[in-house]
This record gives structure tokens, sequence and C-alpha cells, in this order.
């Protein structure tokens, strides 16, 4: 029988000891995670408040649901998918330009023109929608027509990014075919380019959409229209079975999208 | 020579009525939403100049006013971290809960997804509004926010990840009589370990940019700051404080991508 063991391979002190280094640095961020945060403590009304807010939301107010008066949960829902809706497909028209100005080319020196396009793809990502939302509600006042200009102009920042990424990794093939049987350059785009893409992007808007009625669903706590305006209301006045019923909305029309967006991006891809 | 034939196509192929019937019902939900949302693409242009005006004032940004808000943004990044990292401990256990190739109940699984799937149809503004309310105006609001927030994302990130792992090394230490602790340090974790570390960062850069708004409804951090500035209509302030969360954003970003691609 053979006894001898395997050596185990041998390592530098560097790297024997480096865990202890990361254990040193990660303590120290925490440290200085916790030592920086203010926590003033639980307010004395905060068991309280959630109790009431629990109450609200086993006890909901149905009669909220709907009551003819186009104030009600089933037509402000309505409205915040038909911002969610809107603004996703006037954004992914937007974004196609976009995306053919921030995708690689093959034969692009110093990448300027797509380096370009990548950051102001990013500025635009970064900037906060709520920030934007007020502006258009400065500019076109409060409501939902604010709303859809801010979903419109922040999701450009998203898709241009997912769309430019899938025309720099489609398939080139039909491309070369029909430039090799003679197509001019509108033939090559409408026949190839668009074809092999198209499927993609519209999956890709299709997320986008479910990204969009969250944001719908909240852009309203600035005014900017859909169900967060009477959200915000009902939490400021205490109205918790207000905000259970509102909730409820909300997670039952987020969770449809969701499923239904997903049967749909599953047959186009 | 001859020509060879098209290859046949049923009538619905040759008049495209699938393409024709989802085409026009895009068009109705159009027409629709566009009446329901009152979008008047002339009143758009009529007040554009107040829209520019607003632009204007905001392309001179007050860089006096970068020194008050290098606090806040510091408190905006602990916020963030705090609450990815509380979100993501409790992730841990649910995602194994819901992982299928560790848990083979299939009721126990399916009820752990539908409650992460919950969880997930919060808005996080939605959520720091309502937290707001219970524990008061300040920091510790926009950390419960956070973590929840990052509790349902990463938890599904994370199953997704355990799902995933190579069965072959379980099996070797099983059959040389490994306990399951052993296993469970020597064949689970090496495998998801990286994996975690970097879906933590990715949710990380995610709470950043979300927890820079958190505080327009008094969740803490620089938000409080943006809120202030755009209720006083002091747009040069406005201007230094998207700039500076930019700013911190990108360098977030640039960090957590280094360590991600080392990582990986």
């Amino acid at each position: 029988m053979i006894t001898t063991l395997i050596e185990k391979p041998s390592r530098s002190i560097w790297q024997r000891w480096r865990w202890l280094l990361w254990v040193v640095v990660i303590g120290a961020l925490y440290d200085w995670t916790i030592s920086g945060l203010k926590f003033t403590g639980l307010q004395e009304s905060a068991g309280v408040v959630s109790r009431s807010i629990m109450a609200g939301l086993v006890h909901p107010q149905w009669s909220y649901v709907y009551d003819g008066s186009g104030e009600d949960l089933v037509s402000l829902i309505l409205q915040t998918l038909a911002i969610a809706f809107l603004g996703t497909i006037v954004s992914a028209v937007i974004s196609v330009p976009f995306a053919f100005w921030a995708a690689r080319g093959d034969h692009e020196r110093f990448f300027l023109r797509s380096g370009s396009g990548k950051v102001v793809l990013t500025l635009i990502r970064t900037f906060p929608e709520i920030v934007l939302a007020i502006m258009f509600i400065k500019a076109v006042g409060p409501g939902s027509y604010a709303g859809v200009l801010a979903v419109s102009i922040h999701s450009i920042g998203m898709l241009g990014k997912l769309f430019s990424e899938a025309i720099e990794n489609m398939n080139r093939g039909p491309e070369e075919a029909i430039v090799s049987a003679g197509g001019r350059p509108g033939q090559v785009f409408g026949l190839a380019t668009l074809p092999t893409i198209l499927p993609e992007f519209f999956s890709y808007t299709l997320y986008r959409f479910e990204i969009a009625v969250r944001s719908a669903s909240i852009l309203g706590m600035v005014g900017a229209g859909g169900i967060g305006t009477p959200m915000i209301f009902a939490i400021q006045t205490r109205n918790w079975p207000k905000v259970g019923i509102i909730l409820l909305g909300i997670v039952i029309m987020v969770l449809l999208i969701d499923s239904l967006s997903e049967q749909l991006r599953k047959r186009l891809i | 020579m001859s020509i060879p034939e098209a290859p046949r196509r049923s009538w619905m192929q040759r008049w495209h009525v699938k393409g024709i019937v989802v085409t026009s019902l895009l068009l109705v939900l159009l027409v629709t939403s566009s009446r329901m949302t009152g979008v008047d693409v002339g009143m758009f242009f009529s007040n554009f100049g107040q829209f520019l005006n607003l632009l204007v004032r905001m392309s001179h940004p007050d860089w006096q006013y970068a020194n008050v808000i290098v606090r806040p943004l510091l408190e905006t990044i602990q916020m963030a971290i705090l609450g990815t990292t509380i979100g993501a401990a409790f992730a841990v256990p649910f995602a194994v809960l819901s992982a299928s190739n560790l848990i083979h109940n299939r009721f126990l699984r399916g009820l752990t997804r539908l409650f992460l799937d919950l969880v997930r149809t919060l808005p996080d503004l939605l959520l720091a509004a309502i937290f707001v309310a219970v524990f008061g105006i300040g920091s510790t609001a926009g950390v419960v926010t956070l973590a929840i927030f990052s509790f349902g994302m990463v938890s599904k990130l994370f199953y997704e990840v355990i799902e995933t792992i190579d069965m072959g090394p379980l099996e070797a230490l099983t059959s040389v009589g490994a306990s399951k602790v052993t296993i469970i340090w020597y064949a689970v974790l090496p495998q998801i370990l990286n994996q975690f570390v970097s879906y933590f960062l990715y949710t990380l850069e995610i709470n950043v940019r979300a927890s820079t708004v958190l505080g327009y409804l008094g969740a803490g951090g620089i938000g409080v700051f943006l809120q202030r500035s755009l209720s006083e209509f002091n747009y040069s302030q406005t201007a230094v404080i998207i700039l500076a969360t930019l700013a911190v954003v990108l360098v977030i970003d640039g960090i957590s991508n280094h360590l991600r691609r080392v990582l990986l």
C-alpha cells in the first residue's frame, strides 16, 4: 500500500496571509460605515405605526377599488400602466439611433464614436428619474404627461446600452450574404440587420417595460401622475386602510405584468 | 434556366396576419394610453422655453455648495453598504431554501419563491415612504428600505448561482464519507463564494444609485439636500448635487467592476 501523501503546493507568505489584509480592509470599511450613520433610535411611535400598517394591510379599504369617479384604484392603475407603456415605446424608438451611435464598430479607430455614445448613455442613466420628472412638471405641469416624458428620457440610458450591446453581438452572416449578392446599404439594413436584431430589441423593450411599471407607480409621489399620488397622500394622512389597498393593487399589477412579459419574451427568443 | 420555387406559405403567412394583428393592437394601446395620460406634443414645445430656462440655470453649478454635500454623500454610501449587507445576509438562507438542487420539497421551495417574488414587486421609493412613516425621518428608514430592496434582488441572484453549481465535488466528498459541514466548506462554498461577492457588489452599485434619491422622501443621505434645493428652486445647487452623485456612482461602479473582474 502506498502511504506517501501528495504534498500540498507550497505558497508564499503573501499568498498565505493575504486574507488577513482583506479582513482588515473590510473591517475598517464597516467600522467607518456604522460609526458614520446616526441611528436616531426607533421613534416611540414606530411600534404603533407598524401595527396600524399591518391592520391596514389586513383590512384594506375595498371601497376604493372602483367607484367610477376616475380617481379610484383601477383607473389610476390603468393610468400608471399607460404612463409606463407610452414612455417605454417612445424611449425604445429614440434609443435605436443612440444604440447605433454607441455600438462599437469593427473598423473604428480609438472608438471615438462609440465611446462618446456610451458616455452619453451613462450620463442619461445616472440622472435621477425623479429629478427628470420634476423638471418636466415645470415644463408641462403636474400630471401623467410629465411622467411619460420622464420615463421616455430616463429609459434611453438603459435601453440604448442594451440595444448597442445587442448590435455588437449580432450575427453578421445575413448582412454579408446580402452584400455578397450585391445588395445596396439600404437593402442590407432592411433585409438583414433589422430582422436579425428586432427580436432582441423587442425582448429588451419588454424587460424595460417591467421596470417602467415600477417607476411609473412611484413617479406620482412627486406629482407626475399615476397611483403614486394617492399613495403618498394616504401615507402622509396616515390612512393605512387606503395604503393597504393601494399596495395590494401595485403588487398584483406588477406580478401580472412581470409574468405576462416573461411569457412574451420566452416566445420572442 | 429554372428558378427555384419559393417555399409554400399558408394564407396566414402570406397576408402577415400575425404581424398586422400585433401592430394594430400596439397602435390601439398607444392611442388609448396617450388619451389617458393627456399627452400633448404641442404643449411640450410651447413650454419648451421654461424647460430650457431650467436647464440653463442648472448649467451654472454653484461650486461653493460642494463642501456642504460631502458629508451627506458619504452618508449615502454608508447607507448603501449597510443596507446591502443586511439584505444579503438575510438573503442567504432564503436563497438556499429556494435552490432546487438543495431543497427537494417543492411546496417549501414554491412558498419561499412566492414570498421573494412578492418582496421584489415593491419599488424602492414606495418602501422608503412607508419606512419614513414608521421610523421617522433619517437614515434608519433608508437603511431598512435598502435592506429589504436588496434582500429581494440578492436572494434571486444567489439561488440562481446555487442552482448552477457543479454537483461533482459534492458527490466526490460524499463518496469518501465526508460530513455535511465538510461538504459545504470544501465543495459548495468555493464554487459560490466568488459569485456571491460579485453579485453583492453589483447590488451595492444599484443601491448607491437608489440611495441618492431615497432622501427625497426623508430617508437620509444626499436626497434630502436634493429635495431642499428643488423646493427652493435653487437649481444651481441641484446641478452640483447631480454632478457629485454622478461622480460617486461612477467611482463606486469603477471599484466594483474592478473587484468583480478580479474575482471572476
